[in-house]
């Protein structure tokens, strides 16, 4: 997640201080993940000095003073790159499961074993992001149901690696 | 588990000619609990739901509804057991294609000898319920498939049977509309208490349930109770 190209959006509806981008970074974004403040003065000193943002006013307060940000044109150009070039996907190619189910063929371990407990414990995170679905309102919904697709997907590997298991340890212990 | 389950098989055994569907499964399913049968194609996961329902009779093995011994029933003490007690939603609707979708929802209560008003009346309330009041005077052939399933739903649920069994229930649907047929089904079967076995080979579709067994040559685990016991 690019904690900078969010914050250079959310500052496209106007100039914002450093509490209220955390905040809405959040509740739109933080799913049970907040933002630290170190994170959030540090990412905007740097889009300060890249030249993405630029002070747009200082109030004096009790505490520290309150410095209000405003995106540059440069930002919002920035912002555009980033939200129109595609994410990387990834190959998930250094898996734990995958190292767990090879060891396990290795050693002489029970792999299916191995692969029921972990079809289980995918099985129950999903029926939790189910009912979470259930009460929360369609943003919630989106980032839910992307983890469940994902959750699904290793769930088929599960399945499949459980169909191959007998094939998988002539080869590994040949 | 405490207490006598709804809906017990034990030990089953049942053979397709050569072709082992079922080899010693069993389960228990608590009222109004919703049951995810998980398993590979040709696992035996929907063999076992004809078993539990009384649809099929094992070679071998027991299955009790409340108690009572359904494979000891006779054919007519079984259907009738099916009319009033389940209800069944399957993977392409199976309505009835001559009737209206609210005539298909109120076909089993007119079967129980409910008269048609009456029948018709309660199954309009569930057209309400799974948001289909448009399509109640359309036939099964003008609805889409989302529609066409939460009919089939509507009139599982329409008898306020004791149990569903639903097999593949969104297995002909986009994920969208599999997703608002489940949640209806779900959200239904708590609220009139009806315990819900539901075959699915979907993860996705399976995270609607409260637990799952896992079916695989013919056999039933347990996996999340083994767990909780090895603890």
């Amino acid at each position: 997640m690019s904690i900078g190209h969010t914050f250079l959006g959310l500052l496209e509806s106007g100039p914002r201080h450093g509490y209220d981008l955390k905040k809405t970074f959040d509740d739109r974004f933080g799913h049970a993940r907040p933002l630290h403040y170190g994170q959030v003065y540090a990412t905007l000193s740097r889009l300060l000095k890249d030249g993405l943002v630029e002070l747009d006013g200082v109030e004096p307060g009790e505490g520290p003073e309150r410095k209000r940000y405003a995106v540059t044109s440069a930002g919002v150009s920035d912002v555009e790159l980033w939200l129109a070039s595609a994410e990387k996907p990834e190959p998930y190619l250094q898996n734990t499961l995958y190292t767990k189910v090879i060891l396990a063929l290795l050693t002489g371990r029970s792999a299916a074993d191995l692969l029921d407990v972990q079809r289980a414990e995918h099985l129950r995170l999903m029926r939790e992001l189910t009912r979470r679905k259930a009460g929360g309102d369609l943003a919630d919904n989106l980032i839910c149901d992307h983890a469940l697709f994902h959750l699904d997907a290793d769930l088929r590997w599960l399945e499949l690696t459980a169909a191959r298991l007998d094939d998988l340890r002539r080869q590994v212990r040949a | 588990m405490t207490g006598q389950p709804l809906l017990e098989a034990d030990g089953l055994h049942k053979a397709f000619g050569p072709t082992k569907a079922l080899d010693g499964a069993s389960i228990a399913i608590r009222a109004g609990e919703i049951v995810a049968i998980m398993g590979p194609s040709g696992s035996g996961k929907s063999t076992l739901l004809h078993c539990l329902a009384g649809i099929v009779r094992p070679d071998s093995g027991h299955v009790r509804y409340q108690g009572a011994e359904i494979s000891a029933m006779t054919d007519g003490e079984r259907s009738a057991l099916r009319r009033t007690q389940f209800g069944f939603v399957f993977q392409f609707g199976q309505l009835v294609p001559e009737l209206t979708c609210l005539e298909n929802i109120a076909l089993p209560l007119r079967m129980e000898g409910v008269r048609r008003r009456e029948a018709e009346a309660r199954a309009a309330e569930w057209l309400d319920r799974l948001h289909l009041a448009d399509v109640g005077r359309k036939r099964p052939g003008e609805v889409s498939g989302g529609q066409g399933q939460r009919v089939a739903v509507a009139r599982a649920l329409v008898t306020r049977p004791q149990a569903v069994f639903a097999d593949e229930p969104t297995g002909a649907l986009d994920s969208l509309n599999g997703e608002r047929v489940m949640r209806l089904l779900t959200e239904a079967a708590r609220e009139t208490g009806a315990a819900v076995v539901l075959v699915t080979h979907e993860a996705r579709v399976a995270g609607y349930s409260d637990r799952e067994i896992v079916v695989r040559d013919g056999r039933t685990r347990d996996i999340a109770r083994e767990m909780e016991e090895a603890l």
